[in-house]
């Protein structure tokens, strides 16, 4: 059993047996409230085959450093629960299959395809958008390199290229090309910014561009 | 008459430097809020049911399970029972719900029975098609007598296959009804061209729909309508008496909202002793869906080519309709044109680049292209470092040089730009325009304060929504020349009424005063001026506003330009993988506003070449008839380690700055395919026919087995 699964009280197979759709990974009792709108039990007893869902859960998780409470199904996916229940609307949906990248926040710190989590496995969790990064009027060094690199076209997949990039400088200020490859090989552009994109990667060693 | 121009090269401050795009910092913190992100009160979100059959009759649709579902507001049936399908993903029917995940359940529940009729998807064997028709013939000179008495003569035949335009934003909008106005957050590429569309199919006054594009999250060519889903979206709305979100899944958005034309051809050209083309004989065929395609322009670039003949076969598929895609029909006749001109080289023993050179009096800007060829080679070094065929390998590892050609127009179209001056010192501008990626917000702005003499910062710009004035859609690259020509024409008039009310102040004639570094003075004599804000003080208590217009008077826009591009490649002849390590681009577009989004925009059009030149094509299942790579695994855009390095040289300064402003969005897309396509022969000795060059089509081609067809 996963250390999530530990904390969350609740092993992968009991999950399954749930018949909630997609594998559990994230710690889902942690955020669990008692009382939920659809009756479901909280989850304490990884012997128990627990059920939640298929109505609204009641889940707790941070997002950009607020505490926000709401039902979802928990089909819901982190993206869609991001962008249609709580109205942030950074991170985009674009592949909807864990592709692209354009989703992708951080989830304690990791960098994750919000589209490819469902929104109750980031129950207890806390969650960074990129809008949790900065601000147009204070932005973080990595949104501030994609300005100025010019980094960015329409500006769809911007997001999910500055998480990632964010990410990847947080854990290698001055990555090497494998790891350039590993922290935003999976992220796809259609303008044609990786130009500006490997500019601000390989600039922020020297070039007071620092992730995190 | 006024006199409009651009300022001259020693007195411009904004108008061809580098500033960072105005709306960057809000696109990098996902503040800027796009279509699809917009969330309404009481937003209800839509989901479309498509067809699963590429050709099939409706026999029978059954809404009544969707209708009676828990939070489902309305469902609309788009085509009833008799209706006649043409291509997988058509649209059958909508549902508009409180949640998305109800709209979807909504629409599996909707039944429809299909009669299934016979399709066909795979024109690359157009003999098989059951409606090809010929689309066109045509002969100049006397090419049999031109083959007969040639030097050599290559034949080839050539083609790649349709792909999508894969916007990352999906096509579509939210729509909201207030009483009998509709708004509509489109994603879009035509702010101003859209309400007419959306007002003729609802039966309501064009007057009373509000286009808004703040944001949008790329177009390429494929968003110029509102399409059957912004119709049906508005419906929903107005139905359900609420906003409806509508954006296609990506599965549909590959499927039905954009795909560029394939383009095959049996090609003959021949050349004389001295390595002059002679002779064209093509035979072409492809299509665009339903509808076929018309003729590429053939041959490419060298459209004086003597004695030539074509002929062109249009070959309807039951698959959508095709879109423009970014420089419509060009990378086609680029890549078919540029891969036969090379092969031709190679049987005359030729250096390509000197085969081009000799024989640039057959297109439109001979003296363009050899200095554009000259700096591109040295750029590569090709003189030291290019070799014939198949002569430059490490092991498995070949290596190869491939040049290429292309043209574009690119002329301004009609935009209508609205200035205002307050008495306090704001310029604004106001453009039914809109900012689809290209910079067209910070263009706009740099010469609205290029022209008062103000910082970028102390000016605003106002686009994307159509209570603008009208300006044309962001297509054919016309968008940089209309906006900056009617911009520029309004701030120059805005201005010298200003200055009309400055000049007694100053004791000067108007015509005596310039505006520059935030003042307006004498000029000559700096001493003799005023503060910006001083001088629009004295235009009293009312603004002054001021409306531009393009086309107009002055030379500051025109159109045609060329660009030559150079891939340097790295082919497995074990694996069959190409890696592209090098594209090095050398365009001109006159005028360059800003440097720094000029090469953004030759940069992504590499990038984007370099994609349809090895990954990506729609693949149609001949059996079923949908394609089997509708989604982002298998329809495979490139990634940021698999662009190598990139090297842009902009043509500015005297000889090309006189032109005034051209386009810029098309031309270096044009010539990847070819180039990349001309650097793999280079290396591995022989034509892969077939785009994208995928390991299989290398392999094949290096085992001697077939092209297409």
């Amino acid at each position: 059993m996963t250390d999530d699964a530990k904390r969350s009280g609740l092993s992968r197979r009991s999950f399954l047996c749930s018949g909630a759709a997609g594998a559990l990974s994230g710690g889902l009792a942690a955020g669990l409230l008692p009382g939920d709108a659809a009756g479901a039990a909280a989850v304490t007893d990884a012997e128990a085959p627990d059920t939640v869902g298929p109505g609204p859960v009641e889940i707790e998780l941070e997002v950009n450093g607020a505490t926000r409470r709401l039902a979802v199904e928990p089909r819901v996916t982190l993206l869609d629960g991001l962008r249609d229940r709580l109205d942030v609307t950074g991170p985009k949906r674009v592949c909807d299959r864990g592709t692209c990248g354009a989703c992708t926040v951080l989830e304690d710190g990791r960098p994750i395809y919000a589209c490819s989590r469902l929104m109750i496995e980031s129950a207890g969790r806390s969650i960074t958008t990129v809008e949790g990064l900065g601000s147009p009027d204070a932005m973080h060094d990595v949104q501030q390199a994609f300005v100025e690199n010019d980094a960015q076209q329409c500006g769809y997949c911007t997001p999910g290229f500055v998480v990632a990039t964010a990410a990847l400088l947080a854990r290698h200020p001055a990555p090497s090309e494998q790891e350039i490859e590993a922290g935003l090989g999976g992220n796809l552009c259609r303008c044609g910014t990786y130009k500006g994109i490997r500019a601000v990667v390989e600039g922020a060693g020297g070039g007071g561009v620092s992730g995190g | 008459m006024a006199d409009y121009s651009w300022p001259e090269a020693d007195r411009r401050a904004l108008i061809g430097s580098r500033p960072a795009r105005l709306d960057g910092p809000v696109k990098s913190t996902g503040f800027a809020k796009y279509p699809s992100d917009q969330n309404p009160s009481g937003l209800l979100a839509a989901k479309i049911l498509t067809c699963p059959h590429a050709h099939a009759r409706i026999v029978g649709i059954d809404t009544s399970a969707a209708e009676a579902m828990p939070g489902v507001r309305v469902v609309h049936v788009i085509q009833g029972e008799g209706a006649e399908i043409q291509w997988a993903g058509d649209e059958v029917a909508a549902v508009a719900a409180v949640t998305e995940e109800v709209a979807r359940d909504a629409v599996r529940a909707i039944r429809v029975d299909y009669e299934v009729l016979p399709h066909f998807v795979t024109e690359e064997n157009r003999d098989g098609a059951p409606d090809a028709r010929a689309a066109g013939e045509r002969a100049e000179g006397d090419p049999d007598a031109a083959f007969a008495a040639a030097h050599r003569t290559v034949e080839r035949t050539l083609g790649m296959p349709q792909m999508a335009h894969m916007c990352l934003e999906p096509h579509g909008q939210v729509c909201s009804w207030d009483g009998d106005e509709l708004e509509v957050h489109a994603s879009t590429q035509a702010v101003s061209t859209l309400a007419g569309q959306f007002a003729t199919e609802l039966g309501v006054p064009a007057s009373q729909v509000r286009i808004r594009t703040e944001y949008m999250g790329g177009g390429f060519g494929s968003k110029f309508s509102p399409d059957r889903w912004g119709i049906v979206g508005a419906e929903l709305a107005r139905k359900a008496g609420a906003p409806v979100k509508l954006f296609l899944e990506r599965d549909q958005e590959v499927t039905v909202a954009g795909s560029r034309p394939s383009a095959f051809a049996r090609i003959r050209a021949a050349a004389d002793e001295q390595g002059r083309l002679v002779a064209w004989d093509s035979d072409s065929w492809g299509s665009g869906g339903l509808p076929g395609t018309g003729q590429t322009p053939l041959p490419y670039v060298f459209s004086r080519l003597p004695n030539r003949r074509l002929r062109h076969t249009s070959v309807p598929t039951n698959l959508a309709g095709s879109r423009a895609w970014r420089a419509p029909n060009h990378p086609q006749a680029c890549f078919l044109t540029m891969a036969v001109l090379d092969d031709l080289a190679d049987e005359l023993g030729l250096d390509p680049i000197d085969f081009l050179d000799r024989n640039l009096d057959l297109t439109g800007r001979a003296d363009t292209y050899r200095e554009q060829l000259a700096i591109a080679g040295e750029m590569a070094s090709w003189k030291e470092r290019w070799q014939p065929r198949g002569r430059t390998r490490e092991g498995a590892v070949h290596r190869g040089l491939g040049v290429s050609v292309h043209t574009w127009g690119g002329r301004g179209h009609s935009s209508n730009c609205d200035v205002t001056v307050h008495p306090d010192g704001a310029v604004e501008a106001r453009i039914g325009s809109q900012d689809i990626g290209t910079g067209t917000r910070t263009i706009v702005a740099q010469v609205l304060a290029e022209t008062f003499g103000l910082e970028l910062h102390e000016v605003r710009v106002s686009l994307g929504d159509n209570v603008y004035p009208q300006s044309g859609p962001s297509g054919g690259s016309s968008t940089v020349g209309g906006v900056t020509a009617s911009t520029r024409r309004a701030a120059q008039d805005a201005l010298r009424e200003v200055l009309v009310h400055v000049a007694p102040r100053l004791g000067a004639e108007p015509e005596q005063l310039v505006a520059g570094g935030g003042r307006v003075f004498v000029d000559g004599d700096a001493s003799r001026g005023m503060s910006w804000r001083e001088a629009a003080a004295q235009i009293g208590g009312a603004p002054i506003s001021v409306q531009g217009r393009n086309p107009g008077p002055g030379r500051l826009i025109s159109s045609g330009v060329g660009g030559v591009q150079i891939a340097e490649v790295e082919v497995d002849v074990e694996t069959g993988v190409v890696r592209v390590e090098r594209m090095i681009a050398v365009q001109d577009c006159g005028l360059v506003i800003n440097r720094r989004l000029a090469e953004s925009q030759v940069y992504g059009g590499l990038i984007m070449g370099v994609g349809y030149a090895l990954y990506e094509e729609w693949i149609p299942d001949p059996v079923s008839g949908r394609l089997l790579n509708a989604d982002m695994e298998f329809y495979k855009l490139a990634g940021l380690v698999d662009v190598g390095s990139l090297e842009v040289h902009m043509m500015t300064g005297p000889g090309y700055d006189e032109r005034g402003v051209i386009g810029l969005g098309e031309p270096p897309v044009i010539s990847p395919g070819a180039a990349i396509s001309n650097a793999v022969a280079n290396a591995i000795g022989v034509r892969v026919p077939y785009l994208p060059l995928t390991p299989d089509r290398v392999l094949d081609a290096l085992a001697g087995r077939g092209g297409p067809a």
